[in-house]
């Protein structure tokens, strides 16, 4: 027996796959489907014949080849005769390296910018919004390529150094040399011993935390402020130093010195790193600023004035309230920024510095002539990376996150 | 008790005293100073700091800038001249005199042609105009339409027909859509559907087993030594198999489909007309504008792709490619957004692959790569390759900049459009886009200018753009070597005026857009 009620038992007509909502996805994808399988087979057979013109095969096997060629830069071992895939290796370190250096920066100088755009004080407010368009609206490979001419063409050569009255001096009592072929920094050499003194100084910086946070629980259990800030520094230092004066000095400083025609020993920073360290995080410093200004004048006002009126100094507001209700809208732009001065860092092969661009995609690339295999796997790295970065960061956003009901 | 008040006190002032001016200190431009700059101590310490970091600023800036040598032919000549003047320091400027032109136009590019590159920047503001300002005339858009084809002659030079034909085959394509779909009989419109359907299914089922073939030339050819590929071979067997499998039923589907719509003519008539454009750019095309040449010839000198070079190619590059990525990253947008799971999916691993990796990778695969994945008797230069690229590069940008838009939009919005009958796409295009676009405004302004500035990193694949023209030609010549801060400086002034005029329009739209009422 059929009612009004039941619907209509319709057979299944063809055109029902076109105007019937309920198919007409299906029937979408499967026509996307039927047309990404035949951009896979354009694209795929014209490299497989490309390829055979060529005489070309697609092989990862120049990874384990000698890579003949040197890198400025070394954080692990690594000489000519190693193969690609650990010069590879070293790049990617390189390329880290930098990036770190760079957001650390970069962060800095932006939240100090971002303030001080804020700053009643007016001539300071204008000069970091100069800086902050100046910075923005060129290009940051023109910024790297400027930085970079400046250390190469205003910081003296090494042999300024040498002779009975040198042009140039090191600073900081003969322990700093700024080259233009990069900065000499003393190099701590770890003696015997040296692992009770770095002992010491974990130990003192848990010791640190672990103060702070008595104090911490004294002030809200007992309502009593114990000063943190220089009992902190104190902590840091003299337990080290005591460490160091009590074992012999287990930790000693190698200072870099002149020998021929360059300095030899301490940790030689490239000139190429500082100009795009420097590069990268003041252009980006640029955008943090911005990215702090909203955050900060996304505080409601009343935030402000409540602080004010429990009788909290400016700068206490600034740090005790204002800007932890701000980094909740900094930091997801914050993330993009990272990922940017990580993506930026690529730029290093026009300044020399050996990345991964410069060791995989570029000197790689040019003496093996694998170029499919070479910028693949050199996108691989670089997503890898980005995806990473945006994992951990979001982590922290969702830790960082207003906890509403 | 009023009455002993009255007794006491012995005077009552009945007037009312004038105003007394405020303290000295609290008026003006002292009161101003008092508490911009120094209303406290760490104020007026940041105040004095400021004003010797601008000090020393303006003392080193200013005597190089104002002793600036205008005319020398080298860097040697310009020391000589600053020290027979007894100046300490000075600028080179005489180098941007010297380079103008290879600064601007590249070297390549012919001399006698510079006005019509001027000519196109000119028209580009025209063209511009109507499109940034909403209160031009409405008519000025039609110059809008037809100034790329304009730009196209004036740049790359070439019979004016070609791209005049081009525009002629792309309204006479326009014009078959609205003859198929609305104005011939049902009757008429069932013959044609028929034919149309026939021929496309066809064609389509042809190109399927086509494909099916090159999948399996393409497993036959990876083999199935090695780690990786058997999966690959087995992957494109399978796919291989699916198109071999659905090549007949698909061309029939399709078909009856485009048969199917003759009633609404909304299938048939843009299949109708892709049919029509395709044939003629194939068939019609070249005879056509050649024909017209040989009749009325208007020519400039043509200029090859490899010969533009200077700002102009780092202006070509950005209009073009931001241009090209708008409607794509729309269509990546609402990819993203759409229901459905594969459309969804590969909009998704696009996006995020491409904002993964640096554009320098992009660009390498431009250099390097492209060509191994093109038809090998196709030969597209560099620099069309290169347009490839950071389109696609930036259209991932924009679709994120855009699908944000689409997520800030009401839902009630979405629910309107449904509830008013609109099908997809009258909704997206008379409701959704136009409010999503409107919120997205700055963001893609943002990504634009971002592009613009990233368009300097063709330097790097050795293309001779400003940045390159400066790191080669002039910093390698004999005379001009260690030049930089002239050369540098005069690069970031012209990217600084490029890119502040269009963020300070940016945010001028966003307050005129500013329709709601808060």
């Amino acid at each position: 027996m059929t009612t009004l009620a039941d619907p209509h038992k319709e057979s299944f007509r063809l055109s029902m796959l076109l105007n019937d909502t309920r198919y007409r996805s299906l029937t979408f994808q499967f026509i996307a489907l039927v047309a990404i399988i035949a951009t896979m087979a354009f694209i795929g057979g014209n490299l497989v014949r490309n390829l055979a013109e060529a005489g070309l095969n697609i092989s990862y096997d120049f990874l384990g080849a000698q890579a003949g060629y040197d890198i400025n830069q070394r954080p692990i071992s690594y000489d000519s005769q190693d193969t690609h895939g650990r010069a590879a290796m070293v790049g990617l370190l390189n390329t880290l390296i930098v990036a770190f250096l760079g957001c650390i920066t970069a962060t800095i100088i932006g939240v100090v910018a971002g303030v001080l755009r804020l700053s009643p004080n007016w001539l300071v407010r204008k000069i970091m919004a100069f800086y902050v368009e100046i910075f923005r609206n060129v290009p940051v490979l023109i910024w790297i390529l400027i930085i970079f001419s400046i250390m190469i063409n205003a910081a003296p050569a090494p042999n300024a150094f040498r002779g009975d009255e040198p042009t140039a001096s090191m600073w900081l009592f003969d322990s700093i040399a700024v080259t233009n072929r990069g900065v000499y920094l003393p190099k701590p050499v770890w003696g015997a011993g040296s692992l009770l003194v770095v002992g010491v100084f974990i130990a003192s910086i848990i010791g640190i935390f672990l103060f702070r946070r008595y104090a911490r629980k004294q002030l809200f259990d007992h309502g009593k402020l114990i000063p943190t800030f220089w009992p902190s520094v104190a902590l840091f230092f003299i337990p080290v130093i005591l460490a160091q004066l009590v074992l012999g000095t287990p930790v000693s400083l190698e200072y870099p010195a002149l020998k021929g025609f360059n300095f030899r020993g301490g940790i030689t920073i490239l000139g190429s790193l500082i100009a795009l360290w420097f590069a990268l995080s003041i252009y980006t410093g640029a955008f943090i600023a911005e990215n702090v200004r909203a955050g900060i004048l996304a505080v409601s006002k009343g935030q402000t004035e409540a602080a004010g009126a429990l009788g909290l100094r400016p700068g206490r507001i600034m740090n005790l309230v204002v800007l932890p209700q701000a980094l909740r809208v900094i930091i997801p732009p914050l993330i993009s920024q990272y990922l940017n001065i990580t993506k930026n860092s690529s730029l290093a092969i026009a300044v020399g510095y050996m990345d991964l661009t410069g060791t995989l995609g570029g000197i790689t690339l040019l003496q093996t002539g694998r170029a499919i295999e070479s910028v693949l796997l050199l996108m691989l790295f670089y997503l890898i990376i980005s995806l990473s970065i945006s994992f951990f960061m979001n982590i922290y956003n969702n830790t960082m996150k207003l906890q509403e009901r | 008790m009023s009455d002993t008040h009255a007794q006491t006190v012995a005077f009552v002032r009945e007037t009312e005293i004038p105003q007394s001016p405020p303290p000295a200190l609290e008026a003006g431009a002292v009161k101003w100073v008092r508490e911009n700059l120094f209303s406290g101590i760490f104020n007026t310490v940041l105040t004095l700091l400021a004003l010797y970091v601008v000090v020393r600023f303006a003392i080193f800036v200013f005597p190089w800038f104002y002793n600036g040598v205008w005319e020398a032919s080298s860097r040697k000549e310009c020391l000589d001249i600053l020290r027979e003047a007894g100046k300490g320091t000075g600028a080179c400027f005489a180098v941007l005199v010297d380079r103008w032109d290879h600064l601007v136009f590249g070297f390549k590019y012919p001399q006698d042609g510079y006005w019509r590159i001027l000519l196109a920047f000119l028209l580009l503001i025209v063209a511009a105009g109507p499109a940034l300002f909403s209160s031009l005339p409405r008519r000025m858009l039609l110059f809008t339409a037809f100034y790329p084809f304009l730009a196209f002659w004036l740049v790359w030079g070439g019979s004016l027909w070609l791209p005049l034909t081009i525009l002629g085959l792309i309204i006479a394509t326009m014009l078959v859509f609205r003859l198929i779909s609305s104005q011939i009989p049902v009757n008429i419109r069932q013959i044609v559907s028929g034919v149309i359907g026939v021929i496309c299914g066809a064609g389509l089922a042809y190109l399927l087993f086509i494909g099916a073939q090159e999948l399996v030339f393409i497993a036959n050819s990876v083999g199935t030594e090695g780690m990786i590929a058997p999966i690959a071979y087995g992957v494109f067997w399978i796919m291989a198999i699916f198109a071999f499998v659905f090549c007949v039923p698909m061309g029939i589907f399709v078909g009856y489909a485009i048969y199917n719509s003759y009633e609404d003519g909304g299938l048939v008539s843009i299949v109708a007309s892709l049919l029509f454009g395709y044939l003629a750019f194939v068939y019609l095309l070249s005879p056509i504008w050649m024909a017209l040449n040989s009749i009325i010839p208007i020519e400039l000198q043509a200029v090859a792709s490899r010969d533009m070079g200077g700002f102009m190619l780092n202006m070509l590059l950005g209009t073009i490619c931001v241009s090209l990525s708008i409607p794509l990253g729309i269509l990546l947008a609402l990819g993203r957004q759409s229901p459905m799971p594969l459309i969804k999916g590969v909009c998704v691993v696009f996006i995020e692959f491409i904002r993964g990796v640096p554009l320098i990778t992009l660009l390498f695969v431009a250099n390097v790569m492209l060509a191994y994945f093109l038809p090998p008797e196709s030969n597209f230069d560099l620099i069309l390759r290169v347009i490839i690229m950071i389109t696609l590069f930036s259209s991932a940008y924009i679709a994120e900049v855009i699908r944000g838009g689409l997520a800030a939009l009401p839902k009630g919005q979405y629910e309107a459009a449904d509830s008013l009958g609109l099908d997809y796409g009258q909704a997206t295009r008379l409701i959704i886009l136009p409010q999503a676009l409107k919120i997205s405004i700055p963001g893609i302004v943002n990504v634009a200018v971002g592009l613009f500035k990233d368009t300097t990193l063709v330097s790097i694949i050795s293309m001779f753009d400003l940045v390159g023209m400066i790191r080669g030609p002039i910093q390698n010549s004999t005379e001009w070597t260690s030049v930089y801060w002239e050369v540098y400086g005069f690069g970031a002034m012209l990217f600084f005026v490029v890119c502040y005029s269009i963020s300070q329009y940016s945010q001028w739209l966003e307050r005129q857009l500013n329709t709601s009422h808060h």
